[in-house]
């Protein structure tokens, strides 16, 4: 089966919470320089409620459609919902069969909303 | 020559009837002769060499040198000059270690290239961040070619001159990029370099060149070159460091203990003379064996037939990518005689490891990424590219299917 589902290639061809936050409480930078990609994730938090979610930057389509739709997923949310969130999470949001290579990829932007709320702005 | 048949002495397409192989850059697929010869190894004679006084010891020993030997022939070079290491990679490491710490002292400069693979560069920056030597390096033009004054560029302020010094002590280069697929003129260069610096040391990197056209060491007039088995047919496991027999005497050991020893007492150790001053500890004994059937395979085919068929390839390939895919943009000269069988580009904004993941569903590897040489991408401004690599076993069959994939790679991803 291909991992270029429809799904993903949705949130590929037209990322949701694509951006930058306006007036963010929170941004982080993240990078795998082995394929080059650069991800960028702001948010807003008040009451440990993530009230806006963005990300920007460049990445292949599997790093974008998990960007878009774990954004999405964690938008309104309380903070302690991102305990939950780990690798299996990701694997099982995307429903494709990714292989070791590519499963970095879609970790790209975990790895920025774990490491969003670390530090306030 | 009817290439097309090649395709029969390679056991991997019995296995994988539909895989189009497009990353023999990366390493290239094994003839049955070869493989053949590793079993042989394995199953007949599989002892230790040089110290064995049994007689499959001698035969293995036998075999072992004997590919000495051959690959000697094959770069017109002296069996007592031919190392085997791992990889280029070690054979690189080897000199930055046992030339780079003999020689370099600070102050001194060590030149090289913005298209260098990793290991070609790596070692050498580490060397001058230790030694306090200055690391320099020569840059490229836009056509891909090195940015310095020769014959296959026009119209070139910048000269060897205005780089290579007296204080220069090491001039390091690839012969073939491995994304450029430019092919450096090495002996217009090494003549220049000499001019300067008659003392200046000159190692080439062979990795992207033995396996596709000859090398004739007493033409290109280098002090050292490397490359490796598995590019070009043979085992994993097993790199050629060639020397010149003055400098491979002078130079430190790399790796110390058996086999490379003379021999030892409680306050000094004396070391065998090279090749094997070079070689510790057990080799990949059966994958040297086997390499020399790969170069026999190879002269069997002649490597000027390998280089002009690997040219057609590289035409056919600019030709259609050209014609039908206006959004690719092709890295490396446009000429295809100052290239190797090799062609990276970029596609429209589409990522290369979404292009070859695609390709990978219609059974076409071909390689995404910086392919090693992170400070070349960052100067041609691309985080990555997508590359096709030709040899010998390929054919134009190999490039419709590419062809179709990537026009399925624009439909899918849009």
């Amino acid at each position: 089966m291909s991992i270029y589902s429809e799904i993903i290639l949705d949130h590929y061809q037209s990322p949701k919470n694509f951006g930058r936050v306006k007036n963010y409480t929170h941004l982080v930078q993240v990078a795998n320089p082995l394929c080059g990609d650069r991800l960028e994730m702001t948010a807003k938090l008040k009451d440990n409620k993530i009230v806006d979610i963005k990300f920007q930057g460049v990445g292949c389509a599997i790093s974008i459609a998990s960007a878009s739709m774990l954004t999405s997923f964690v938008l309104k949310k309380d903070l302690s919902l991102l305990k939950k969130i780990d690798k299996n999470f990701i694997i099982k949001m995307l429903k494709v069969d990714l292989g070791v290579n590519r499963v970095k990829c879609a970790l790209l932007p975990l790895e920025a909303l774990k490491k969003l709320f670390i530090n306030e702005k | 020559m009817n290439f097309q048949d090649f395709k029969k002495d390679f056991p991997i397409f019995k296995n994988q009837p539909h895989l189009v192989y497009l990353d023999s850059t990366a390493t290239s697929l094994k003839p049955r002769s070869v493989i053949e010869k590793l079993v042989e190894y394995y199953s007949s004679y599989s002892a230790n060499i040089f110290r064995g006084v049994y007689k499959i010891s001698e035969k293995a020993t036998q075999e072992y040198e004997k590919t000495r030997e051959v690959v000697a022939e094959f770069i017109n070079a002296r069996p007592e000059e031919v190392v085997f290491t791992r990889n280029t990679t070690e054979s690189i490491n080897l000199l930055a270690y046992a030339l780079g710490r003999k020689i370099i002292e600070k102050g001194d400069e060590i030149v090289t290239t913005i298209m260098e693979h990793h290991s070609n560069f790596v070692p050498w920056q580490v060397l001058a961040q230790e030694t306090g030597a200055l690391l320099k390096i020569i840059d490229i033009n836009q056509d891909g070619y090195l940015n310095i004054q020769n014959s296959k560029v026009k119209n070139q302020k910048v000269s060897l001159k205005n780089i290579i010094t007296k204080k220069t002590k090491i001039l390091t280069l690839t012969y073939v990029s491995n994304v450029l697929g430019v092919v450096n003129p090495i002996k217009e260069i090494v003549k220049e370099a000499r001019k300067i610096n008659p003392k200046i040391i000159v190692i080439v990197d062979a990795a992207q060149a033995a396996p596709h056209k000859k090398i004739d060491l007493f033409d290109l007039n280098v002090d050292f070159l490397a490359f490796s088995s598995h590019k070009m047919l043979g085992p994993t496991g097993v790199g050629v460091l060639w020397g010149r027999k003055k400098l491979l005497d002078e130079i430190f050991p790399f790796l110390y203990g058996g086999e490379m020893i003379e021999e030892v007492y409680l306050d000094k150790s004396f070391f065998k003379k090279p090749p094997h001053k070079f070689e510790a500890g057990t080799p990949s004994i059966g994958e040297v064996i086997a390499f020399k059937e790969a170069v026999k395979y190879l002269k069997n085919i002649g490597m000027e037939n390998i280089a002009s068929y690997e040219k057609k390839l590289v035409s056919y390939l600019l030709e259609r990518l050209t014609l039908e895919f206006p959004e690719i943009k092709i890295v490396g000269p446009q000429d295809v005689n100052n290239r190797g069988g090799l062609v990276a580009f970029s596609f429209s904004k589409y990522h290369p490891h979404d292009v070859a993941s695609i390709l990978d569903e219609k059974n076409i590897a071909v390689r995404a990424g910086h392919h090693c040489a992170m400070p070349l991408h960052h100067r041609l401004n691309l985080e990555a590219t997508v590359r096709v690599s030709f040899y010998l076993y390929n054919d134009e069959n190999d490039i419709d299917q590419l062809i179709s994939g990537l026009k399925e790679v624009k439909k899918i991803l849009g």
